[in-house]
C-alpha cells in the first residue's frame, strides 16, 4: 500500500466515473472547498470527465489565497526590520502587496527564509537568540495545531525572540458565508481531508442540517474526488442532505484530538479579514492573552498598518464560486502568474493558477 | 617570555583557501602545483602558458559554456566539480559535436577546505577521462568571506560538429517521435532533499554524467536525428515547451510513458513539485521522424545511459507552441513552464 497509486487507478476511477453519469439526472453544482482538491481536479483533468450536468465550483480553501492584503503588508514591514528573520512557507512569499512581495524585500536584503514547518522557524529562534525570528502563521485549520505547538513550545522554553504573525481562518464560517450570500448556486460540497483531519466533521453536521446541503469529506487524489463527488450526487438526486465520509483513512469523527486541543489552548476564535471575501465574524484565530508575547503584531507593533484591494481584482467572487476562473475578463490577458492581479492567481493552490497552468487558451 | 630560537617561516602548507591563493604569488602556485596539476595535467595544462594553442579538426566547431553554483557542493550522487564537466559536455553533444577541450574557472571562498577542493578537482578529472575530454586552461579567484558561497565553476568547452548531422530545437515536425532517455527528477529532488532543511532521509541520488557517448551511438545509427536536448534546469516540462515554441509545433505527451523511480515521486508528492519542472543533469530528449524511432530507442537502450528510454510522445501540428499531456485517466492538461524558484506549497 502507497498511498498514491491505489488512489490513481485509471480503472477504479472509470467504474466511478461510470457510476457517476449513472445517478446523474439533473443539473448540480458542488464546490470542492479545498484548493488542493481544484488543483488535483483541474490537474487530472476531472472537470472534463464528469457529465454535463454536473459543474464543480472552486471554493475559497486556499490559505494564500485568503491571506488579507494588510496581513502581507504587515508581514513585509516586519520582514524589512534590520534585526528580523522573517520566516514563512513558500508560497507566501510570491503573493504581491500592493507594491511588493517578500522576495523583493530579501533582495533589498532582508533576511527572509522558506521554512517547511514552523518547529523549523523556532529552532532557528533557538540558533539566532540575538535575532528576532517570525514566523508567518497563515493557513486553515490544517496548519493551525503545528503554528500553535510552535507557540506553546516557545513559551515552555523561554525562546522570547520567537513571534508569529497569525492570519489563521477556518472552513465552517466561509460555508456558512457562501450559502448565506443572495446569489449562492451552491448545492453540495466536498469538504476539505485535511481539515477534516484535524477537526473532525461533526461541525458540519449543523451546516448540512441548516442549509440542506451534502457535504462530503474527501482526500485529493482522483479516486477520492470521485468517489466524493459520487457520494454528493447520490444524496442531491434523493433529496438527502448528510455529512457523508469519504475520507476515512484520514478523516474521524471527532477529528485529532491532540490537535485540536493544542489549538484551543493556543488560540481563541475571532472575526478575520478575507482577502476578496471580506469580514467574517468568528471566522479565524488569534493568540490567547497568556501568548500575547509570542504576537508579531504587537511586538513590531504593525496592527495600524491597513491595505485595501484593488477594485479590478474579481478573485473575491473565483473564491466564493460566483465567477469561474476563465470568466473573468483580465484572465490570462491582464493577470497571469508572472503579472498577478490576485492572489488567486499567485499561489498554486489558487483555481486561477490551476486554469492558467493546465487550461489556459486550449479545449481539451 | 620566551623567543622562539629561530625566526618564523611563512606558511605555505595551509589546509583551507586563503586570498592569497589567489594573487598570482607564490602561494597561487601552491595550489596549482598541490592541488590542480596532480590530477588534471596534459600536455596542454603541462605547458602552464596563459592559453591553450589548438588544433580543431576541419569542419564546424561547436562553443558552450556555463556556471554551476549548486548548493551543496557534495550532494548524493556526485558533486560540483562533475556536474561541471558533464553539463558542458553534454550542452555540446546534444548540439551533434564531439566534445574535445574545456576550461575552468574557479572562483573559491576563503576559508573553503584545501581538502574539499582536490575531491572536487579530482572528480572533475574523472568525469573529462570519462568523457574523453581534456580541461586545457584554467584560471582561479578568490573572493574573501561571504563573498560567494563555497565553490562556484565555470566550465566554457568546443567540440567538433559531427559531419552531415543538423540538430536544432527548429528541426520539430509533426509525427516525430520523442524519446526521453530515462526517469526525470533525480538531480533536483537528490538536491532539494540534500538542501532543505527537510525532516526525511531519501535515497534519491542525481543522475550527474556525460550523454556523448550515447549521443555518438545514436547518430552513428541515425543521423538524421531532427533535435536533441538535455533537460537541466526546467526539467522535461521547459525543454518540450522550448522545443514547441522554436519549432512553432505542439507536442503531445502521455502520462503513463514518462518514467519516475518511486522515492523521486514521493518526494516531489511531499513538497508539491511536479517531477516534470524539476531539473535533470543526465538525461537526454531527442526527437526523431517515427520511422527511426525504434532504432534509435535500441540503441540507447544498449547503453548505461540510455538503458530505460522510452518513447514519451509525438509532435503534432496543432495547438502551436503548447505542450498538452493525456493523462491516465483520459482527459488532457497543459505541461507549462515552471514559474521561478520552486516553492513548495503549504497545505
Amino acid at each position: 500500500m502507497k498511498y498514491i497509486d491505489e488512489y490513481r487507478d485509471p480503472q477504479l476511477a472509470r467504474n466511478l466515473l461510470a457510476a457517476i453519469h449513472r445517478v446523474t439526472t439533473r443539473p448540480w453544482t458542488i464546490m470542492e472547498i479545498c484548493g488542493g482538491q481544484t488543483h488535483s481536479i483541474i490537474r487530472n483533468g476531472i472537470d472534463q470527465l464528469l457529465p454535463d450536468a454536473i459543474e464543480l465550483v472552486h471554493g475559497p480553501g486556499c490559505p494564500v489565497c485568503v491571506t488579507p492584503l494588510e496581513s502581507i503588508e504587515r508581514a513585509l514591514a516586519i520582514a524589512a526590520e534590520k534585526e528580523v528573520i522573517f520566516t514563512s512557507f513558500g508560497d507566501m512569499l510570491r503573493v504581491p502587496g500592493s507594491s511588493r512581495d517578500l522576495f523583493m524585500v530579501r533582495s533589498e536584503g532582508g533576511d527572509v527564509r522558506i521554512v517547511f514547518s514552523p518547529l523549523d522557524a523556532l529552532q532557528i529562534a533557538r540558533d539566532n537568540p540575538q535575532k528576532e525570528v517570525v514566523f508567518f502563521a497563515v493557513g486553515f485549520e490544517t496548519t493551525a495545531p503545528a503554528n500553535a505547538m510552535a507557540v506553546w513550545q516557545a513559551a515552555r522554553e523561554g525562546v522570547e525572540n520567537f513571534s508569529v504573525l497569525v492570519s489563521q481562518v477556518m472552513v465552517p464560517p466561509a460555508m456558512r458565508a457562501i450559502l448565506s450570500s443572495p446569489g449562492n448556486r451552491v448545492q453540495g460540497f466536498l469538504a476539505a481531508g485535511h481539515v477534516c483531519a484535524v477537526m473532525g466533521y461533526e461541525e458540519y453536521e449543523p451546516v448540512a442540517q441548516e442549509f440542506h446541503v451534502p457535504i462530503v469529506p474527501t482526500g485529493f487524489e482522483p479516486v477520492d474526488l470521485l468517489a466524493g463527488i459520487l457520494a454528493t450526487v447520490e444524496q442531491l438526486e434523493v433529496g438527502r442532505a448528510e455529512v457523508v465520509n469519504r475520507y476515512a483513512r484520514v478523516v474521524s469523527r471527532e477529528g485529532n484530538r491532540a490537535a485540536t486541543e493544542i489549538i484551543r489552548n493556543v488560540f481563541e476564535v475571532i472575526d478575520r479579514q478575507w482577502r476578496g471575501i471580506g469580514m467574517i465574524p468568528a471566522s479565524g484565530f488569534g493568540l490567547r492573552d497568556a501568548y500575547a508575547r509570542f504576537d508579531a503584531e504587537k511586538k513590531f507593533n504593525v496592527s495600524h498598518i491597513c491595505a485595501s484591494e484593488s477594485p479590478l481584482c474579481m478573485s473575491g467572487r473565483v473564491l466564493q464560486g460566483a465567477l469561474k476562473p476563465d470568466g473573468c475578463p483580465a484572465f490570462a490577458k491582464e493577470c497571469t502568474p508572472e503579472h498577478p492581479l490576485g492572489a488567486t492567481m499567485v499561489s498554486s493552490e489558487g483555481a486561477c493558477a490551476a486554469y492558467y497552468n493546465y487550461h489556459r487558451n486550449f479545449t481539451p | 617570555m620566551t623567543i622562539a630560537p629561530v625566526c618564523p617561516a611563512p606558511i605555505t602548507q595551509h589546509e583551507t583557501v586563503q586570498m592569497a591563493h589567489g594573487a598570482g604569488g607564490r602561494l597561487s602556485q601552491v595550489l596549482m602545483q598541490r592541488v590542480f596539476m596532480p590530477h588534471l595535467h596534459n600536455h596542454f595544462l603541462d605547458l602552464l602558458d596563459d592559453q591553450a594553442k589548438l588544433d580543431l579538426p576541419p569542419g564546424r566547431t561547436a562553443f558552450s559554456t556555463d556556471t554551476y553554483v549548486v548548493s551543496p557542493v557534495f550532494f548524493p550522487g556526485g558533486n560540483i566539480g562533475e556536474l561541471a564537466v558533464n553539463g558542458t559536455v553534454n550542452d555540446l553533444a546534444v548540439g551533434g559535436a564531439r566534445p574535445l577541450y574545456l576550461s575552468a574557472g574557479f572562483v573559491l571562498e576563503e576559508g573553503f577546505p584545501l581538502a574539499d577542493l582536490e575531491t572536487i578537482v579530482m572528480s572533475m578529472a574523472a568525469a573529462a577521462l570519462k568523457a574523453g575530454v581534456m580541461i586545457v586552461t584554467g584560471d582561479t579567484k578568490v573572493v574573501g568571506k561571504g563573498q560567494c558561497d563555497r565553490i562556484f565553476i565555470n566550465t566554457a568547452g568546443v567540440g567538433a560538429i559531427r559531419e552531415g548531422v543538423d540538430l536544432s530545437c527548429r528541426n520539430l515536425k509533426p509525427g516525430d517521435s520523442l524519446i526521453l532517455s530515462g526517469s526525470v527528477g533525480d538531480h533536483g529532488m537528490a538536491i532539494m532533499t540534500s538542501r532543505q532543511n527537510l525532516s526525511f532521509q531519501s535515497t534519491i541520488k542525481s543522475d550527474s554524467a556525460s550523454l556523448n557517448s550515447m549521443i555518438a551511438e545514436v547518430l552513428d545509427a541515425v543521423p538524421g536525428v531532427h533535435a536533441m536536448r538535455d533537460p537541466t534546469r526546467g526539467g522535461v516540462a521547459a525543454t518540450l515547451n522550448e522545443l514547441a515554441a522554436a519549432s512553432s509545433v505542439g507536442i503531445e505527451i502521455n502520462e503513463t510513458a514518462i518514467p519516475v523511480k518511486p522515492d523521486v515521486r514521493g518526494a516531489c508528492e511531499l513538497l508539491g513539485i511536479d517531477p516534470l519542472h524539476v531539473a535533470n543533469e543526465g538525461k537526454l530528449v531527442l526527437a526523431v521522424a517515427s520511422k527511426d524511432a525504434d532504432r534509435v530507442l535500441e540503441v540507447m537502450r544498449a547503453t548505461e545511459e540510455g538503458r530505460d528510454a522510452v518513447i514519451i510522445g509525438t509532435v503534432v501540428d496543432d495547438h502551436h507552441g503548447m505542450v498538452v499531456m493525456r493523462t491516465a485517466f483520459g482527459s488532457r492538461r497543459i505541461v507549462d513552464l515552471p514559474l521561478g524558484e520552486q516553492l513548495p506549497r503549504i497545505c
